[in-house]
């Protein structure tokens, strides 16, 4: 890393994320897409932002580069102070692993495993290696965490909609994470479960998470603290939430 | 390390969730090692028992014929034959590792006793002809030096002639008509077997030379001679002591081609065992396509299942799995179905051939090499076969595969 990039990683340090004119283009064919359009953006620990936008707004590519899924054609993003632009597969791989905790719309948890070993497997691919013993102790106080004690043995297909987001929270939380990423997390619920997993959101905040949550619902933006806009590949809005919604905990 | 047997476990697991289909794909590999295995064995059984027939056929003696061989191995006959009864008294009085010496002179012809006749070879011999072969009487008696010197017409039946012409009669002392010319039978010979070229033995009449020479060939020259050496180790030496007393009596030069030439029982018994090296080489070449099929089998069903799994993959990528990390799963897969495969194939092979040993009688042998490698084989189509599915799926874009169907 050259020093210039180094100064930059002291004076970013404060941030979970720091974002400097990013810009991701797809090229689709003959014709360029520029998805998105030399975005900047700071996020500190404890936050909690809902990122908002239509469809093809580039709020899924700023996700998929936040989330080290992918890399930015330009600018930079510093993760936690480290700047992770630049990084290739496995160096990104490890990040994810380490740093970044993904909750996806359809769940994703792996089915015909039980939600003990779902919640186990960011452990089986982090570099220092873990027991059998601690991966499943460990796994067990994240379900704990989520209100799912009792369940570790349950398959995803045994448990409801609202259950199973809340396995795949457990799950990226195992690793301590800086950052909660979480893509339309209630995209697949009803109002009442979304309420739940939300809930669950606000009280990982409330201890302190970074959370980011990318929606396109007014009402879940309404649990975060601060929301910002994106259109045509441009943040367009970055307001702090008024009226902030408080998610009713059904245990 | 904890971190590759935590993955081992994982590809473990992933194989046990699929029963059938795993079954289904180790298929192709147990029956591939089953049959390289059985394959060898019989190859291997059948190439003992060739060495065996060779052994018991005398192991140091040799043949010395008329004529010479040319560089392309090719034997000419100039004419009358090369060799006297006079070169094969000399053998035997002047060679020292020579121990016995007897002419050959051979021939075919019906065999007839009563209203049943038998189509044979008959091979007329010298009174040694016994000793070098290794091959005595079992009943009745050899004959003697005056019946050869008076060309007796009496014959020793080799046992598949006698069964056939008298079943269960004792054919000593009967007599037999061969061209026309009756021959008392004086003995029977001990039961053979079938030789290396699969020839049956014991379907032969033995008469003395001479006999055969006047009567039934109307030759005056003998067609080969049989020699046998003092001992195994004596065999080239007896060879060259034969070989320098013909030069000698033929007056050859050195330079000059010889007029005959000497084959030892050594190289018959190597031809015959690179035949059947090249046959067994052959059965394992056709059992190694099976392998070969199975191989790909596993090929085949791991591509469907890293399709098939393309979301599971993309799952394992976003929370930090490396390409690594997929293709070692992917590779632990493919692995354990081909050796897994491997181990019952092998036990499926041992099986067959000891079944094919009890019910078909077949000599078998189970070299611990050709198990080792069978199942050295099938570990490495696991990684051969296994490589590619597994390279594709580490290779897989974790947004496009989470996006998967």
């Amino acid at each position: 890393m050259s020093a210039r990039a180094e100064g930059r990683t002291e004076r970013s340090e404060a941030d979970v994320i720091r974002i400097e004119d990013l810009v991701r283009v797809y090229q689709m064919g003959e014709v360029e897409v520029r998805a998105l359009d030399g975005v900047s953006l700071s996020i500190a620990p404890g936050e909690f932002v809902a990122v908002m936008g239509p469809s093809g707004s580039g709020k899924s590519t700023f996700m998929n580069i936040v989330g080290c899924l992918d890399r930015p054609t330009s600018g930079h993003y510093f993760l936690d102070g480290t700047d992770v632009s630049g990084l290739n597969r496995d160096q990104r791989a490890e990040i994810r692993n380490g740093k970044i905790g993904f909750v996806f719309q359809a769940f994703n948890l792996l089915a015909r495993t039980s939600a003990l070993e779902n919640v186990e497997l960011p452990l089986i691919y982090a570099s220092q290696g873990y027991r059998a013993s601690d991966r499943a102790a460990k796994a067990k106080r994240c379900l704990e965490v989520v209100g799912l004690a009792g369940r570790e043995d349950h398959m995803p297909s045994q448990l409801s909609g609202g259950q199973q987001q809340r396995v795949a929270i457990a799950r990226a939380l195992i690793n301590d994470p800086k950052l909660m990423l979480a893509d339309e997390p209630t995209g697949n619920l009803d109002t009442r479960t979304s309420e739940e997993v939300m809930a669950v959101f606000q009280e990982l905040n409330e201890r302190g998470k970074t959370v980011v949550v990318i929606t396109h619902e007014q009402d879940i933006s309404e649990y975060a603290k601060r929301v910002v806009v994106f259109r045509d590949g441009k943040l367009v809005e970055d307001r702090p939430v008024s009226g902030r919604r408080t998610a009713v905990v059904k245990r | 390390m904890l971190k590759f047997l935590t993955i081992l476990k994982v590809g473990m697991k992933a194989i046990a969730r699929n029963k059938l289909r795993s079954t289904l794909t180790a298929l192709g590999i147990i029956i591939g090692v089953g049959c390289v295995i059985a394959m060898v064995a019989v190859g291997g059984g059948a190439q003992a028992a060739v060495q065996e027939q060779i052994s018991s056929l005398g192991t140091n003696f040799l043949m010395i014929f008329p004529g010479a061989a040319t560089q392309s191995g090719a034997r000419i006959f100039t004419g009358q034959s090369s060799i006297t009864d006079d070169d094969v008294a000399a053998v035997r009085a002047e060679a020292p590792s020579v121990a016995y010496v007897s002419p050959m002179s051979r021939s075919s012809a019906q065999v007839v006793y009563g209203n049943l006749n038998w189509g044979t070879s008959i091979q007329g011999v010298g009174v040694d002809w016994p000793f070098i072969r290794s091959w005595n009487v079992d009943r009745g008696s050899f004959f003697d030096e005056t019946e050869v010197r008076s060309s007796a017409k009496v014959v020793v039946l080799g046992n598949t002639v006698a069964t056939s012409l008298f079943g269960d009669q004792s054919p000593v002392g009967q007599m037999v008509r061969i061209k026309n010319f009756p021959f008392k039978v004086i003995g029977v010979l001990e039961s053979k077997g079938g030789s290396t070229m699969g020839q049956d033995q014991d379907d032969t009449v033995i008469a003395p030379y001479t006999t055969v020479m006047k009567l039934l060939k109307r030759s005056a020259k003998i067609d080969m001679f049989m020699a046998s050496a003092v001992s195994r180790d004596a065999v080239d030496r007896a060879q060259a002591e034969i070989d320098a007393l013909l030069r000698q009596r033929h007056r050859l030069t050195p330079e000059q081609d010889a007029d005959f030439m000497i084959r030892s029982q050594q190289e018959i018994a190597q031809t015959a065992d690179q035949t059947s090296k090249q046959m067994s080489a052959l059965l394992a070449a056709i059992a190694s396509i099976s392998l070969l099929v199975g191989g790909i089998g596993i090929m085949n069903i791991m591509l469907v299942s890293v399709t098939e799994r393309t979301r599971e993959i993309g799952i394992r990528m976003a929370i930090g799995a490396k390409g690594r990390d997929i293709l070692t799963q992917f590779l632990i897969e493919a692995l354990t179905l081909s050796i897994a495969g491997g181990a019952i194939g092998i036990a499926l092979g041992i099986a067959t051939s000891r079944f094919l040993a009890w019910k078909q009688q077949w000599p078998i042998v189970l070299a611990p090499a050709a198990v080792l490698l069978a199942f050295g084989f099938s570990a490495a189509i696991g990684i051969f076969f296994g490589f590619y599915p597994a390279r594709k799926a580490s290779r897989l874009d974790p947004i496009e595969a989470l996006r998967y169907e």
